[in-house]
């Protein structure tokens, strides 16, 4: 098995060649405007020594912090005709009720309320009213407004009306690319339209984003096929994560917490990611990262997703440091560190600079630094050291110490004793952890359907076969697949004990 | 009589608490308050009394959202509905309310009766007949106190309104309201019988809108402050920790417009090699630990996100979930014999003897 994991940061495009279970070569490169040049460069690099040439590739992994980071910089977002089927019900709570106003004003191209959707027990709530959904349909076109988010009342237990209504629409929006909150899960009908919305207003990012991904993996030359990581660390192939980009927002915390996990061996552990300007705090549970519990937010929204529990803090390699009185971000240079650090010929004093006048790098020019005192440099440490401790201390769920696992590129930030922890691991590839998480990102197989006359476990447990059978399908290891969402929901109205049931499982890319 | 202002920032504490008292049913309050704040946006405000206040001859409005949390979180009742129900209730008796007050603190319909008087321009009365969230209309210290069950109305959006004229007894006002809100799709605005002051003196439970607000404070603050939030419940209420785990299972059926259901959690910290169940009727009525009952209804049991110390409902606790069970004592009105026959586990069709946490 041969991967290539890609991750396009904020500051760098990192990327590794995964062969065998073992990082045959890792490389960082400067992330470019324009995505494509960044990844080809980096691709460039991987296969500097030829390694590229020898051999297939089986898959090219992607992971990229692009579509939350246009959710939260309110950049590159589509404006969104919003379709909600249910009236009369909910007319107090509009779609984008519950958004901040600014992302609202950004995405709302247009709301329609129009009567249908369905009752809890599969009755019609209100038959569909077709004709006001094709008057809806074209004012949309009149308005310009190629990106829509159909919601329905309980659509996922009925999604007959999303799927009638995106009919309707396609028919006299013909280039629309459409969202049905049903393709999205749950039962929550704010929320389900929420993330539709989310997602419809990714659509036009998703395309142009996955589509230089593509051009950049065909330009380099390589012959594999691309897949884009989720939030769930797994894959999805690029079909499916350009029409639901939704899925991936997460993925760049996931995959370097996963990365992490591989790279130390350790299963439990707590994962500490410092990067150019934040640092982020997780928990690796059986190699996976806890998930927050609460409501997720995205950029102020409200969501069903589940994302993994981190805290982030404003600590990293660019962060601007002022000795007197003493403070150590939340600014940082970002990616202009190797302009605007000290010892690189800038003017702004970063934590960098810091560890190249004490020795802890060896980068830039270290005569730039010489007039950093060995004390202003501890003293800076043990501040950056003190925030450290109370994220972890925040993060922690055990009584006992734990092992910390410390990524990313501004790992020498993180001391070596921490109270609570049993030992600070540092892992060789470290500041690609993210790249890794990608390049090992797991194959899922989901069963989502309705089981009559069987008991509620005796329906679950064959979902769980046919979910198991499908990542088998899709490439996944038998003897590594893990159940890691189990949901099911009684449907009273139809005859004999039927019930929906929605299992997910993952598991290992299988080996040759 | 003294009025107080309500401000937007209370309603928020207001629904963080109404839905740690609704014991995981009564829906959550995301959506009222969602409501609340567009009315606050355009001008509306809403008052709080004392039940003290109130006139002996006054008439007090009750109102209740009825039905099945989760059919709650996708038709989303809108304010509108929930003021014809009062106005419907006042076309039928002639009668005009001085105040309204809540049904159930807990859960949704701790805050929805501010939805309604926020259209009438009526105060609310900080009262209310559960001091938590039960899932049937005659678990209210009004049907211990046997008080008149009659009249009721009930609305849908879709233009049915009904009145239930009367009734012999809470049981049937139950079983002919719950009929009606079935055929609604489950969910149904409803405005329960009228109060008198004195009624409302002698057997409500007082003092519940202020403390649902008080309990949202402290877990808001805590949370600003990165303090744990389920430490600082338990700094103003005299509850008592039960369990920390993560749930492992959940079975759910929607059965006559309830949602029942047992929900399994494995322990974590003290409680590693104890496993918890707890049986769910729209709220947490029985908690088992290793099979054994340690807290049952009336006290309120109370399922909470470890992290964030909010409440976790029985229609959306999930697999994977860290939570941690705490118990709240509960309003003594349901501790007299009538009041266990009403709401003690037997009234759930458990064959125990009450025994409360906070007894021993």
């Amino acid at each position: 098995m041969r991967r290539i994991g890609i991750d396009v940061g904020g500051t760098n495009t990192d990327a590794v060649l995964i062969e065998q279970g073992k990082v045959v070569r890792a490389v960082k490169a400067p992330t470019s405007e324009d995505v494509t040049s960044g990844i080809l460069d980096s691709l460039q690099r991987l296969g500097a020594t030829g390694l590229l040439k020898s051999g297939r590739i089986d898959g090219v992994m992607i992971g990229t912090t692009h579509f939350i980071n246009a959710v939260v910089q309110r950049r590159h977002l589509t404006k969104v005709a919003a379709l909600r089927l249910g009236m009369p019900a909910s007319a107090s709570l509009p779609p984008f009720c519950d958004w901040p106003e600014d992302l609202a004003q950004l995405v709302r191209g247009g709301v329609w309320m129009v009567e249908g959707g369905h009752e809890y027990d599969g009755r019609l709530f209100m038959p569909l009213d077709e004709a006001a959904v094709v008057r809806a349909a074209q004012e949309m076109r009149s308005a310009g407004l190629k990106s829509v988010a159909i919601s329905s009342i309980f659509s996922p237990l009925d999604p007959s009306h999303e799927k009638r209504a995106a009919e309707l629409v396609a028919g006299i929006v013909p280039e629309a690319s459409i969202t049905c909150s049903s393709d999205l899960g749950r039962i929550g009908l704010l929320e389900r339209e929420n993330a539709g919305l989310l997602n419809a207003a990714l659509a036009d990012l998703a395309r142009d984003a996955i589509t230089a991904f593509e051009q950049a993996i065909g330009d380099s030359g390589i012959a594999a096929p691309l897949f884009i990581t989720q939030n769930d660390g797994t894959v999805a192939e690029a079909g499916q994560a350009r029409r639901l980009p939704v899925y991936s927002f997460a993925s760049g915390a996931t995959n370097s917490m996963r990365g992490a996990a591989y790279l130390s061996g350790l299963s439990d552990a707590m994962v500490i990611d410092v990067g150019g300007t934040t640092t982020d705090v997780g928990q690796l549970r059986n190699g996976f990262p806890r998930e927050a519990n609460s409501v997720v937010k995205v950029g102020g929204v409200r969501t069903l997703f589940r994302m993994p529990d981190l805290l982030s803090i404003g600590l990293g390699g660019g962060s601007h440091v002022v000795l007197d009185p003493l403070a150590v971000g939340p600014l940082s240079v970002g990616y202009r560190l190797l302009k605007d650090g000290i010892a690189f010929g800038g003017s702004q004093l970063t934590t960098t600079d810091v560890a190249v006048a004490s020795g802890v790098l060896d980068l830039g020019d270290r005569g730039k630094v010489a007039h950093l005192d060995g004390e202003s440099c501890r003293k800076v440490f043990a501040e950056a050291a003190r925030m450290v401790e109370e994220a972890i201390d925040r993060m922690k769920t055990e009584a006992g110490d734990v092992p910390l696992i410390a990524v990313g590129g501004g790992a020498f930030l993180i001391p070596d004793r921490v109270p609570g922890v049993s030992r600070v691991i540092h892992v060789e590839h470290g500041d690609c952890a993210n790249a890794v998480g990608a390049a090992i990102a797991q194959v899922s197989g989901e069963c989502d359907q309705i089981f009559k006359d069987m008991t509620r476990l005796d329906a679950i447990d064959a979902a769980r076969t046919i979910a198991n059978d499908r990542a088998v399908a899709a490439g996944a290891d038998r003897k590594t697949l893990a159940t890691i969402d189990s949901e099911d929901m009684p449907l009273a109205y139809l005859p004999g004990n039927s019930v929906r049931v929605r299992v997910r499982v993952v598991g290992d890319v299988a080996a040759g | 009589m003294s009025l107080r202002d309500i401000t937007i920032d209370d309603i928020e504490s207001l629904a963080v608490g109404a839905w740690i008292l609704g014991t995981g049913g009564g829906g959550n309050p995301y959506l009222p308050l969602l409501n609340m704040r567009a009315l606050y946006r355009d001008g509306h405000r809403v008052q709080l009394m004392d039940a003290a206040d109130l006139g002996d001859e006054d008439r007090v409005g009750v109102v209740a959202n009825m039905g099945a949390p989760l059919v709650g979180q996708e038709r989303l009742t809108d304010s509108l509905t929930l003021a014809r129900a009062v106005s419907l209730m006042e076309e039928h008796t002639g009668y005009r309310f001085a105040a309204l007050m809540s049904m159930e603190i807990g859960g949704a319909n701790g805050v929805r009766p501010l939805m309604a008087a926020a259209h009438l321009k009526r105060p609310i009365v900080d009262s209310d007949t559960m001091g938590r969230a039960y899932p049937e209309a005659q678990m209210t210290s009004a049907a211990v106190g046997g008080l008149t069950p009659w009249p009721l109305t009930a609305v849908d959006v879709r233009g049915l309104e009904s009145v239930v004229g009367k009734v012999p007894t809470w049981r049937w006002a139950e079983r002919v309201v719950r009929k009606i809100c079935v055929e609604y799709g489950s969910v149904a605005a409803t405005c329960q019988p009228p109060r008198t002051g004195a009624e409302v003196k002698q057997w409500g439970i007082h003092g519940t809108t202020t403390k649902a607000m008080a309990i949202g404070r402290a877990v808001r603050e805590a949370q600003r402050r990165h303090d744990d939030p389920i430490a600082a419940i338990l700094g103003i209420e005299p509850g008592k920790l039960l369990y920390k785990g993560k749930v492992v299972d959940v079975a759910r059926r929607a059965t006559e417009g309830f949602l029942r259901g047992v929900a399994r959690l494995d322990g974590l910290d003290d409680w590693r090699d104890a496993t918890m169940t707890i049986n769910f009727q729209n709220e947490w009525i029985v908690a088992f630990i290793d099979g054994k009952p340690i807290a049952m209804s009336p006290d309120l049991i109370c399922v909470l996100d470890s992290g964030s110390g909010e409440a976790v409902g029985s229609e959306t606790i999930r697999y994977g979930q860290r939570v941690t069970v705490i118990a709240l004592p509960p309003p003594a009105v349901f501790l007299s014999p009538s009041g266990l026959d009403h709401v003690g586990p037997r009234a759930f069709g458990y064959d125990l003897d009450f025994r409360s946490v906070f007894s021993s």
